[in-house]
């Protein structure tokens, strides 16, 4: 066990002790977000030339499915901060401003959100009405942002917007911007089925900075290579961690009922076997899908290819159906006990909260997206390659 | 007979993939600052498909292939398709 494992389950003792409440009063987890940061968890994805100890993407991802066990919220939370970390660490490029920054991240566990969505677009974020407006090396930017996560609790926010206030919809940047240069005017609150601690409350954003705050390339590449693949993982993971959580209660369920019926075979025990292995698909999708990127990470020709980009989507899609049926096993395992919200075996926030997957980012715009994809791809590649 | 770049050319301006107008962009102009999205990308790869009795193999099937008028010219050159003319 890494280090960082051990830092993770800690954290993950003082989420799940907050859990609730975080979920009944839909507020930010402070508490886990808190020891994450005490811990240095925020950081790791910092290079070291930049003050950070250079964790990688695998690294990230076993926090998150760490997290997932014990408070979705803080294990979302923590998932879209590094999301975001990656975008910077990986096409910062040499900018001095975003180097900077970065040794900032690391030095002070800086916790970044992200405005990608934007109202007028009908949900697609590959597509902004909000535009860089450049004036002698500085820009100013307008976003109604209809969901920023933890804004209000972030120190800065990865904005997209159109490259120029000329150019068309879909030819967008990616910008960050101090959370002190940036300025929220609430536009609509969080009252949710699940994932209430991500206080994803929309916002009227407006922000101004230097131009060398925007990331040197296109938005598109930086989607494609780093921001779609690394959510999907990461998100993947978190829903892998509410699963197994849903799996543990219920095991621990059918033990004790096992325990006062000794030697009759309980029909719980036998769904229990069968949402087991739905889970080691899953997870298996999950280290497979991680291993495919990190395959590909010292490679753009590989990242922006085809069935990389297919084989992420699928991640998402598959990983997001999964979590709602093995909770629903899960349930069915422990009966009353299971849907009762004062019982050691509740699951009530696991399966609402595995409902958020399969929307954030809406699987039938993925699919729609998959299903061009896979139109235009040829060859299947071998099973080892 | 028309160029592969002409014969490219008229592909573009025939359908609402672009925001600008393709008279108005050098064969290097950045077609994504155009208004190409990836969603376009694949529609306008099978249309050139159709055109030239070609298949573009997976290698080609990125970004860069569809980045310019130029872009789509050499790719369509290495998989076979003369550039001067049909």
């Amino acid at each position: 066990m890494s280090n960082w494992i051990a830092a993770a389950r800690a954290v993950g003792v003082i989420a799940a002790r907050h859990a609730d409440e975080v979920d009944r009063q839909a507020r930010f987890p402070a508490e886990a977000v808190r020891a994450l940061r005490e811990a240095k968890l925020l950081g790791i994805l910092v290079p070291a030339g930049e003050g950070g100890p250079g964790a990688g993407i695998a690294d990230v991802v076993s926090i998150c499915h760490v997290l997932g066990q014990h408070c979705a919220s803080t294990a979302m939370v923590y998932a879209m901060h590094q999301i975001q970390v990656s975008c910077v660490v990986r096409h910062g490029g040499a900018s001095p401003w975003q180097r900077a920054f970065l040794k900032r991240l690391a030095a002070e566990q800086l916790l970044l959100a992200s405005a990608t969505s934007e109202a007028g677009v009908g949900g697609d974020v590959r597509s902004s009405v909000c535009a860089i407006e450049e004036k002698s090396g500085r820009f100013a930017l307008a976003k109604q942002a209809t969901v920023i996560s933890y804004g209000a609790d972030s120190d800065g926010i990865l904005v997209t917007a159109r490259r120029t206030l000329q150019s068309p919809a879909s030819d967008q940047v990616i910008v960050v911007v101090p959370r002190k240069d940036a300025t929220l005017d609430a536009l609509q609150g969080w009252d949710t089925l699940g994932m209430r601690g991500t206080c994803s409350n929309g916002y009227h954003l407006k922000a101004a900075g230097e131009m060398a705050q925007v990331i040197p390339v296109p938005y598109a590449d930086v989607s494609a290579q780093t921001m779609l693949p690394t959510s999907h993982l990461v998100w993947s993971a978190l829903w892998l961690g509410i699963a197994t959580d849903a799996m543990a209660r219920a095991r621990a369920f059918v033990r004790g009922e096992t325990r006062k019926k000794p030697g009759a075979t309980l029909a719980g025990a036998v769904r229990l076997a069968e949402a087991a292995s739905q889970l080691q698909l899953m997870k298996a999708n999950v280290v497979a899908s991680l291993r495919q990127y990190e395959a590909a990470l010292g490679s753009e020709d590989r990242l922006s290819a085809l069935p990389f980009a297919i084989a992420m989507n699928n991640l998402k899609t598959a990983s997001s159906q999964m979590v709602v049926q093995i909770v629903g096993q899960a349930l069915l395992v422990c009966g009353l006990a299971g849907y009762r919200n004062d019982s050691p075996f509740s699951l009530g926030r696991h399966l609402r909260d595995a409902h958020s997957a399969a929307l954030m980012v809406n699987n039938d715009r993925i699919l729609a997206n998959t299903a061009q994809l896979v139109l235009a791809l040829r060859d299947d590649p071998e099973l080892l390659a | 007979m028309s160029s592969v770049r002409d014969r490219v050319r008229a592909l573009l301006k025939t359908t609402g993939w672009l925001r600008t107008d393709i008279d108005t962009l050098a064969d290097d102009a950045d077609l994504y600052a155009a208004g190409l999205t990836s969603h376009a990308t694949v529609t306008l790869m099978l249309s050139l498909e159709e055109a030239f009795d070609v298949e573009f193999p997976d290698s080609l099937l990125r970004r860069r292939t569809f980045s310019s008028v130029a872009a789509l010219v050499e790719a369509l050159s290495g998989i076979g398709v003369k550039k001067e003319a049909v």
